[in-house]
C-alpha cells in the first residue's frame, strides 16, 4: 500500500464553515440545559473542529416532549401520505443542492472519503429520503377474511414518538435510512448522532426545517450514549427505539427498554460477515471486491466481509493477487480524491484496532501486508491483512471494525457453510461464484440477513437489511423497514345479511 | 368566503360551508345573458396540435386535420393533425423500438422515477396554462381545472414515480426443492384509449401506471379534447422522457382507435369511454392478437338517501354527485334513491338547489356548470330529457338548453321515475338528475342492483349497519359513503358487470401493466424448504 503524508490538511478541500453546533429541538437550535458541550475531533490532525452542546437527560426530556406535542397534536400524523411526500421530496431536493457541504462534514468528523461522499453517500441519503417519500401514500392494511359475520380490516398507524440512536460510521446514510420510513410513517422523532459524527446530523435538521417538515417532528441531539442515548432508551414516554451500533451496547438499549415502559426495539448491530470464494471464480476479480469487502470505510461497516474463506484451489493463487493489489491501496488525507482510505474514526477505534492486529501477529497468523499505524499523526491504519487465519483466533471471532482481513481456507461446500456459520453474528455474507447450485445452497444456508452473490455491499434503498443472531432484529431500507414504525390495529364489527363472506 | 370553496381535494365529504346559494336565480339569469354571448378569451395560446410520435411533432401521413371545438360557442379552436392507420402504425413502431432496445425498461426503476418527479415538477410550474387549454377545449370550469384536474394530475404522477422502484414479485414455497420466484416484468407496447371528460386525469390514469412500470404507450386521446395531451406530453420530454417511449396520436375511434385495437405489435390495451365502444375493442383485441385489455365503461350509479339522513347535507352531495362536471362522469350519482320518510323534503330542496346552479361561461370565476362537450352529447341529453317527459316522469326544473349558443344546458330534475324508464336506465352523462322513492333497505338493495352497470355507488347515512349492508351488497367497483367522487391516487376504480374490467389507480393499476414471470430453479440440498 501507499501512505501518503498528511502534514497539510486543507491542501485538498477547504473545510467548511460548522453552521449548526447547538441541540435542535422543536424547529429551533439551542443550548444544552447543562449549558455543556463537547468536542468533536478531526481524525486526520486529531485537532478540535468544533464545540458541540452536550445533551444529556434533561435535553432528551424537552425534545420528547415536543415530538409528543408534534404527534399527539401537530398536522405530521394527520396531513395525508401525499402531503408528507411533498414535503420529503423537498427535503430530498435540498440534499442534493448542499452534497458539497454535506460531504465535507462527514469527511472532517469521520475521516471519510469526500469523492465517494459526494457521488455516493450524500447523493444516495436524497435518494433514500425521496424512495420513502414516494412510499407515504402507500401504506396498506388490509381488509380480512373473517370466519363468521363480521367486516374487519387493519389499520397500519404510525408508532408515536420515535427515539433513533446512530452511529459514526455513516453519519448521512444511518440518518436518512431511520429517519426516512418514521416521517413516511407520520411517526415523530428524536435522533441521537454519535458523539464522534455530530456535525451533518444537525445540518440535516437544518435541512428538515426549511423544507417545511413542521418543528417538533424531528429532533436532534447530540451527545454521548450512557447519557444522552440512555434517556432515550429508557424513557416513558418513547414509543419505539431503533438503534445502530454495536453489539454490546444494543444489549444496554433493549434492557433499558425492558426496565422502562417496554417499547419494541429495532437492533442493526455488529457482524463477523464470511466472504465466501469458490474455486471456479476470476481470481483477480474477486480480489478487487475481497479487498473493497474488508477495506472499504476503512473497515468501519458492520457489514464488512472480514472472513474470507478461499477455497484451496485458488488459495495461493489468491493470496498472490491479493498482495499485489493492495500495493496500490491509498491511504490518506480522505479530502485527497487519489485515496482509498482516510484515518480510523477516533483515538479509541485506532487503539482498538492496533490491538487487534496485535493478537493477530501473536496468535500465529501470517501478516501478508500492513499491521502498523499510517503516519505519525492522525487515525491512519495500513490495510492489514492476515493469512493462514485459524476459526478460534480472536481476530477470526471478534469484530474488529477496522481495515483487518482474516484469509482461510477451506476444501467442501458443506465445510464452509459449517465454519461460515460458526459466530455468533450473522449480518451478511459474499458467495463468490457462478455455479448456480453451489450459490443457491449456500445462500439458504447461511443463517444472514443479507447475500451478496458475486456481488458486495450491493445495498440499495428497497433492498431490506439487518441481522440474524447477535447482529440485531428487524430490518432497515425496503418497504420492510416502514413496518418498524407502524402499529397495526383490527377492527371487527358485525354486519348483518351480507350477500357473501 | 365563498371565493375558494373549491377544496383542494378532488372530493367532497359534506356540503359545502358557504356555498354560494345567496347567488340566487337573479345571477343564474344574468350568466346566461353575459357570460354566453361574450366568451372570455382563454389566456393561453395553442402549440401543439400535431401528432407526437418518436419525440417528435409530426403531421398524419395522410396530411388530414380535424377541427376541434370551443363548447362555449361551437366555434373552432385550431385544426389537429388526424392520425389514422398509417401513423397508428408509425407510433406502435416507435414504441416497439423504445421497448425492445432502450432504454426506457433497461433503464433503473429509479431513474424512470426521477424523470416522472422531474414531468410532474414541471406541469405544477405550467399550471395555470394546462388549465385554461383543458378548460377551452373541454369547457369544464377553469376553477375546477386549475385548482382540482392539474394538481391532481401532478399528484398522480407522484404517486406512481414512488411505485416505479418497488415493484415488487414474490418468493414462493415449492412442494419440493425448487427454488420459486416471479419477475414482474413491463408487458411491453400499452396502447391507450381515453375519453373527453377528464382529458387530462385520464392521461395520468393510463400513462402513469404504464411508464412507472416500464412500458412504453401510445395514447389515442378524444378527437373532441386532443389539446391538453400534446401540451403536458411536451413538458414530459423536457423532463427527459426518451423518445417513442410516449407517442401520442389525435384521431377518431373508427379509425385511429380501431387500428391501435387490432394491431399485432400492441401488448395491452386500456380504455375509457362508452359500453358500446368497449365491446369493440374487446372484439378487436379477441380478433387480432388477444392482448388484455382493461375497460372502464359507463354507469347509471345509484346515490341512496337513508331515512336517517340530514336532508340539507344529502341534497348537496347527491347534487354534487351528479352535476358535477356537468354531469359528465362515469360515475356520476344518476339514480338518486330516496327513503320515502325524506323524499318530499329531498324533492323541495333538490329542486331548489338546481335551480341556484349557476351556469356560464367556465373562464368565468364562481360558475358552477359550463357547457356540455359537444353537439352530438347537447342533442342526445335534450332527447333524454324528452323521453323522461314523455315517458310520465315529473320535470321538476329545467330542460331546455341555457342561451342560443355553445352547448349549455339548463340543470334538470325529474321526480315520480320510475325503474323501468328510459332516464333510469341508460346512461344520459349530462346535467338530468333522476329522483326515485324508496321504502326499505332490502328493496333499495335490489332495485340499485338492477342495472347492467356496476360502476359506483353513493350511501348517505350515518347508521353503521345500514352501511355495512350497503357496502357489502351493492354490485359495484366504489362505494362511497358520506362523500362521493373521492378519486385519491391510491384508490382502484373500476366496474363490475358492464361497467368494465380490471382496475386503474392505486397499487391495483400496476397489474394493468405487468406481466408476471415464474421462475423456478431445482435446489441441491437446501437447508430449509
Amino acid at each position: 500500500m501507499t501512505v501518503l503524508s498528511n502534514d497539510n490538511p486543507e491542501a485538498y478541500v477547504k473545510i467548511p464553515k460548522i453552521k449548526f453546533t447547538k441541540l435542535f429541538i422543536n424547529g429551533e437550535f439551542v443550548d444544552s440545559v447543562s449549558g455543556k458541550t463537547f468536542e468533536t475531533v478531526d481524525p486526520r490532525t486529531e485537532e478540535v473542529i468544533a464545540r458541540i452542546a452536550e445533551g444529556d437527560k434533561e435535553d432528551i426530556d424537552l425534545a420528547v416532549k415536543a415530538a409528543r406535542d408534534a404527534f399527539d397534536h401537530g398536522p405530521w400524523p394527520r396531513m395525508p401520505g401525499c402531503e408528507r411526500r411533498r414535503l420529503m421530496l423537498k427535503f430530498a431536493d435540498l440534499i442534493n443542492e448542499n452534497v458539497e457541504e454535506l460531504a465535507a462534514l462527514d469527511t472532517v468528523d469521520g475521516g471519510k472519503l469526500y469523492s465517494l461522499g459526494k457521488i455516493r453517500d450524500i447523493p444516495s441519503s436524497a435518494e433514500i429520503i425521496r424512495y420513502y417519500a414516494g412510499a407515504a401514500d402507500k401504506i396498506h392494511g388490509a381488509t380480512l377474511k373473517m370466519s363468521r359475520d363480521l367486516q374487519a380490516y387493519t389499520l397500519h398507524e404510525p408508532v408515536g414518538v420515535v427515539g433513533h440512536i446512530i452511529p459514526w460510521n455513516f453519519p448521512s446514510q444511518m440518518f436518512v435510512m431511520k429517519v426516512g420510513p418514521a416521517l413516511a410513517a407520520g411517526c415523530t422523532m428524536v435522533v441521537k448522532p454519535a458523539e464522534q459524527t455530530p456535525l451533518s446530523a444537525l445540518y440535516y435538521a437544518h435541512l428538515a426545517k426549511l423544507a417545511g417538515i413542521p418543528d417538533g417532528v424531528l429532533n436532534v441531539i447530540t451527545g454521548y450514549g450512557s447519557t444522552a442515548g440512555a434517556a432515550i432508551s429508557s424513557h416513558m414516554d418513547i414509543d419505539k427505539v431503533s438503534f445502530t451500533g454495536s453489539t454490546e451496547v444494543g444489549r444496554l438499549v433493549m434492557q433499558a427498554a425492558a426496565a422502562s415502559n417496554l417499547k419494541p426495539v429495532s437492533l442493526e448491530l455488529g457482524g463477523k460477515s464470511p466472504f465466501i470464494i469458490f474455486d471456479d471464480v476470476d481470481v483477480d476479480k474477486v480480489a478487487d471486491l475481497a479487498l473493497q469487502g474488508s477495506f472499504y470505510n476503512k473497515g468501519e461497516i458492520c457489514v464488512a466481509g472480514s472472513r474470507v474463506f478461499v477455497q484451496e484451489g485458488i488459495y495461493d493463487k489468491f493470496l498472490i493477487k491479493l498482495a499485489e493489489k493492495v500495493k496500490s491501496w491509498v491511504v490518506g488525507d480522505p479530502f485527497n480524491p487519489e485515496v482509498h482510505q482516510g484515518p480510523q474514526v477516533d483515538k479509541q477505534q485506532y487503539d482498538k484496532i492496533l490491538s487487534y492486529i496485535e493478537h493477530g501477529k501473536k496468535g500465529g497468523a501470517t501478516l501478508l501486508s500492513g499491521g502498523k499505524p499510517g503516519g505519525e499523526k492522525g487515525y491512519y491504519i495500513e490495510p492489514t491483512i492476515f493469512t493462514d487465519v485459524t476459526d478460534d483466533m480472536i481476530i477470526a471471532k471478534e469484530e474488529i471494525f477496522g481495515p483487518v482481513m482474516s484469509v482461510m481456507k477451506f476444501k467442501t461446500v458443506e465445510e464452509v457453510i459449517k465454519r461460515a456459520n460458526a459466530t455468533k453474528y450473522g449480518l451478511a455474507a459474499g458467495i463468490m461464484t457462478n455455479d448456480l447450485n453451489t450459490a443457491n445452497t449456500v445462500s439458504r444456508s447461511i443463517r444472514a440477513g443479507v447475500i451478496w452473490i458475486n456481488c458486495y455491499f450491493a445495498f440499495d434503498r428497497d433492498l431490506p437489511y439487518g441481522g440474524y443472531k447477535m447482529s440485531g432484529f428487524e430490518r432497515d431500507f425496503g418497504l420492510e423497514a416502514l413496518n418498524k414504525y407502524l402499529q397495526v390495529k383490527s377492527v371487527a364489527t358485525p354486519i348483518h345479511n351480507s350477500p357473501w363472506l | 368566503m365563498a371565493a375558494r370553496r373549491i377544496s383542494s381535494l378532488f372530493s367532497r365529504s359534506l356540503p359545502r360551508i358557504g356555498q354560494k346559494s345567496y347567488l340566487g336565480r337573479g345571477i343564474y339569469q344574468y350568466s346566461t345573458a353575459a357570460a354566453l354571448e361574450d366568451p372570455i378569451k382563454p389566456p393561453v395560446n395553442v402549440e401543439y396540435n400535431k401528432l407526437l410520435i418518436n419525440g417528435q411533432f409530426v403531421d398524419a401521413a395522410s396530411g388530414k386535420t380535424f377541427p376541434t371545438l370551443d363548447p362555449r360557442t361551437g366555434e373552432i379552436i385550431t385544426h389537429v393533425a388526424e392520425g389514422e392507420a398509417e401513423d397508428i402504425n408509425r407510433a406502435v413502431a416507435a414504441a416497439r423500438k423504445a421497448f425492445d432496445e432502450g432504454p426506457w425498461p433497461k433503464m433503473t426503476a429509479y431513474e424512470r422515477t426521477k424523470i416522472i418527479l422531474r414531468f410532474a415538477d414541471l406541469v405544477e410550474k405550467h399550471n395555470d396554462e394546462i388549465a385554461a387549454l383543458e378548460t377551452w377545449d373541454n369547457g369544464k370550469l377553469y376553477e375546477q381545472s386549475a385548482e382540482i384536474e392539474v394538481p391532481m394530475f401532478v399528484r398522480l404522477f407522484r404517486y406512481y414515480a414512488g411505485w416505479a422502484d418497488k415493484i415488487h414479485g414474490l418468493t414462493i414455497p415449492a412442494d419440493g426443492p425448487q427454488h420459486v420466484q416471479t419477475l414482474h416484468e413491463p408487458i411491453g407496447v400499452a396502447g391507450q384509449i381515453i375519453p373527453w371528460n377528464f382529458p387530462l386525469l385520464m392521461f395520468a390514469w393510463k400513462v402513469g401506471p404504464a411508464l412507472a412500470s416500464g412500458n412504453t404507450v401510445v395514447l389515442k386521446t378524444a378527437e373532441q379534447t386532443p389539446l391538453s395531451a400534446l401540451h403536458v406530453a411536451k413538458l414530459f420530454h423536457e423532463a427527459g422522457l426518451p423518445p417513442g417511449v410516449l407517442n401520442i396520436v389525435s384521431g377518431f375511434g373508427p379509425t385511429a382507435g380501431a387500428a391501435l385495437c387490432s394491431h399485432m405489435d400492441v401488448d395491452k390495451l386500456a380504455f375509457t369511454g362508452s359500453t358500446e365502444t368497449g365491446k369493440v375493442i374487446l372484439e378487436l383485441s379477441a380478433k387480432s392478437n388477444l392482448k388484455p385489455v382493461t375497460l372502464e365503461l359507463g354507469g347509471k350509479s345509484p346515490f341512496i338517501v337513508c331515512e336517517d339522513a340530514d336532508v340539507d347535507q344529502a341534497v348537496e352531495l347527491a347534487h354534487y354527485a351528479l352535476f358535477f362536471n356537468q354531469g359528465q362522469c362515469c360515475c356520476a350519482g344518476s339514480r338518486t334513491f330516496v327513503h320515502e320518510k325524506v323524499y318530499d323534503e329531498f324533492l323541495e330542496k333538490a329542486k331548489a338547489r338546481a335551480l341556484k346552479r349557476t351556469v356560464g361561461d367556465p373562464f368565468r370565476p364562481g360558475m358552477e356548470q359550463g357547457p356540455q362537450i359537444d353537439a352530438e352529447q347537447f342533442e342526445k341529453i335534450l332527447k333524454y330529457i324528452r323521453s323522461g317527459t314523455d315517458s310520465g316522469a315529473t320535470l321538476e326544473t329545467g330542460g331546455d338548453r341555457v342561451g342560443a349558443k355553445g352547448y349549455y344546458i339548463q340543470p334538470t330534475v325529474f321526480s315520480d321515475v320510475k325503474d323501468d324508464m328510459l332516464i333510469a336506465k341508460d346512461e344520459i352523462f349530462g346535467p338530468v338528475q333522476t329522483v326515485l322513492k324508496f321504502k326499505d333497505l332490502d328493496e333499495v338493495i335490489r332495485r340499485a342492483n338492477a342495472s347492467r352497470y356496476g360502476l359506483a355507488a353513493g350511501v348517505f347515512t350515518h347508521n353503521l349497519d345500514t352501511a355495512n349492508t350497503l357496502m357489502r351488497a351493492l354490485r359495484v367497483g366504489t362505494v362511497w359513503i358520506n362523500c362521493f367522487d373521492t378519486f385519491d391516487a391510491t384508490i382502484p376504480f373500476g366496474g363490475y358487470k358492464m361497467s368494465g374490467q380490471g382496475r386503474e389507480k392505486g397499487e391495483y393499476s400496476l397489474k394493468n401493466y405487468l406481466q408476471v414471470k415464474a421462475v423456478v430453479t431445482q435446489l441441491k440440498n437446501p437447508a430449509w424448504l
